[in-house]
């Protein structure tokens, strides 16, 4: 089992697969530049990301977790 | 496609199209580059905007015309309804169609357009932004120009690649959610605001009709109150109360940066505009009007600096934006921070004493006056509004 790296520690968050409508409002209030964008696609740029969380109190359909226990690699 | 352009524009919304067409009306050669397959899809927007907004840049065409308003509808928490009829009318857009009217209106002015052309990085040199870096069919590509505009909408990470603070307070980003539903019984000439805590607490919920009983319904939340409840759930609530059985058409996400304009809009070989200046206005959070006016400005501005070989023309833009707009929208911003903490007793107290007033009398000022008369001290900020030009 190995965790995904943030930029302070274990990666915290986590964007629920298939479930994004890649609006962009999470990438907008992004202090850090740690979300990439394109037309269907989207993904934390892990080593930029600071946990600080405000990615996912503006995602208005609630896709993105704090993930408590630290993001796995998918495999 | 050359390989070289004078300008490149990043992002074929409102804003994009507009910089594109005045800077080609200048004669020199412009390249918009647009992530999407498709201009004007998917539509992120309520699609209202003022007959003025639009008349400035292009002639009225049924075929981008969902609806015609002439009419605001104001709901209080406890269901008290104002209606205002207004002389002058607006729209509800069929914006995928608008979009592609005004990218159409670039491209005739002489401006090329490459959709499926996502932007990942600024070619800079000597800290002058001289091009792009892009993806097209799976291929990592570069394309230089002169000038560089930046048009990418809500994420705005073009102007953050060239050093500038684009990102914005998660308190001022109203993350919305919004469905088109059919068989929803409004007046269809009538823009429909609900206000109150239950409802959409520090905004407004919006129910604009698109014509045939259509109708684009949604609001937007503040990141704080994102913090306990999203968008999405407000929602739900209320087509469950209003709507139950409305099929539903479309249902997009969306951010509105409500806030004031960048610091800095543009830098050596780069200008922002539209939502990714955060040009938007932040009491209506209405975007498509003042993105093409921020887009017009612009593209005016980048021309003459190509035509006049003198680059750093393009820094006037910042002065020329805030005398248009900039400053108006820092009222606005003030007034929104005044009536959207309105609590649900004030915004009912409003209600009641508006109808008091007689019908004939009812206008948009009166209603500002009878807010004012809730909350004095919004009465400065207002006054500005009226003295800075
Ligand atoms: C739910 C909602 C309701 C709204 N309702 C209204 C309303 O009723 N009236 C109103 O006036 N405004 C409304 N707005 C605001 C309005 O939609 C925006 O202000 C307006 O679209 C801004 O235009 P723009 O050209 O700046 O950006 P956009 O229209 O967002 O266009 C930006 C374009 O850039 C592209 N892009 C982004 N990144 C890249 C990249 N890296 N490479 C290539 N291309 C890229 C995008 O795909 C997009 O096509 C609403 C917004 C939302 C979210
Ligand atoms: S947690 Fe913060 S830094 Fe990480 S992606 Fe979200 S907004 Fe960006
Ligand atoms: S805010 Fe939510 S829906 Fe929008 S792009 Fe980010 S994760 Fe996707």
């Amino acid at each position: 089992m190995e965790f995904r790296q943030a930029k302070t520690g274990k990666l915290m968050i986590e964007i629920l697969p298939n479930k994004c409508d890649f609006c962009g409002c999470c990438v907008g209030v992004c202090p850090e530049d740690a979300i990439e964008l394109k037309e269907a696609e989207i993904s934390i740029i892990d080593e930029r990301c600071t946990n600080c969380s405000k990615c996912i109190w503006s995602c208005p359909i609630e896709v993105i977790v704090f993930n408590k226990t630290g993001v796995l690699f998918q495999r | 496609m050359k390989k070289e352009y004078d300008i490149i524009v990043v992002g074929a919304g409102p804003a994009g199209s507009m910089a594109a067409r005045y800077a080609a009306d200048k004669g020199v050669s412009v390249l918009m580059l647009e992530k999407d397959r498709d201009v004007g899809y998917p539509v992120r927007c309520g699609e209202a905007i003022s007959k003025a907004g639009v008349e400035e840049f292009i002639n009225i065409d049924q075929k981008w015309i969902a609806a015609t308003i002439s009419k605001f509808g104001f709901v209080a928490p406890d269901g008290s309804e104002v209606f205002i009829d207004f002389g002058e009318a607006g729209y509800v857009l069929e914006r995928r169609i608008f979009d592609y009217a005004l990218a159409e209106s670039a491209a005739k002015a002489g401006a090329e357009i490459l959709t499926r052309a996502y932007v990942n990085g600024l070619i800079i040199e000597n800290d002058i932004v001289k091009g792009v870096k892009y993806e097209f069919r799976g291929e990592q590509l570069e394309v230089r120009a002169k000038i560089v505009i930046a048009a990418d909408g809500v994420e705005s990470r073009v102007g953050r690649w060239a050093g500038l603070k684009t990102h914005i307070d998660f308190r001022d980003m109203e993350a919305a959610a919004q469905i088109t539903a059919a068989n929803i019984p409004i007046d269809q000439n009538t823009l429909y605001f609900y206000f109150g805590k239950d409802v959409a607490p520090n905004g407004y919920f919006w129910v604009f009709p698109k014509g045939n009983n259509k109708a684009n319904i949604g609001l937007g939340v503040s990141g704080i109150t994102g913090k306990k409840k999203s968008a999405l759930s407000y929602l739900n609530e209320f087509m469950e109360k209003h709507y139950p059985d409305a099929p539903i058409l479309t249902s997009i996400a969306g951010g509105v940066p409500c806030s004031i304009t960048l610091d800095k809009i543009s830098a050596p070989g780069i200008m922002l505009v539209g939502d990714a200046a955060r040009q938007v206005n932040p009491l209506s959070g209405g975007g498509i009007a003042s993105g093409m006016i921020g887009g017009s400005i612009a593209g005016t501005i980048a021309g003459d600096a190509i035509k006049q070989n003198n680059l750093s023309h393009i820094l006037t833009y910042d002065k020329a934006w805030a005398d248009r707009l900039g400053k108006r929208h820092e009222i606005f911003n003030r007034i929104k921070n005044g009536i959207y903490n309105f609590s649900d007793e004030k915004f009912n107290a409003i209600a009641h004493s508006f109808l008091k007033v007689p019908e004939e009398k009812r206008g948009l000022g009166n209603l500002f006056v009878t807010a004012l008369m809730n909350q004095p001290s919004l009465l400065v900020d207002v006054a500005k509004v009226f003295f800075v030009k």
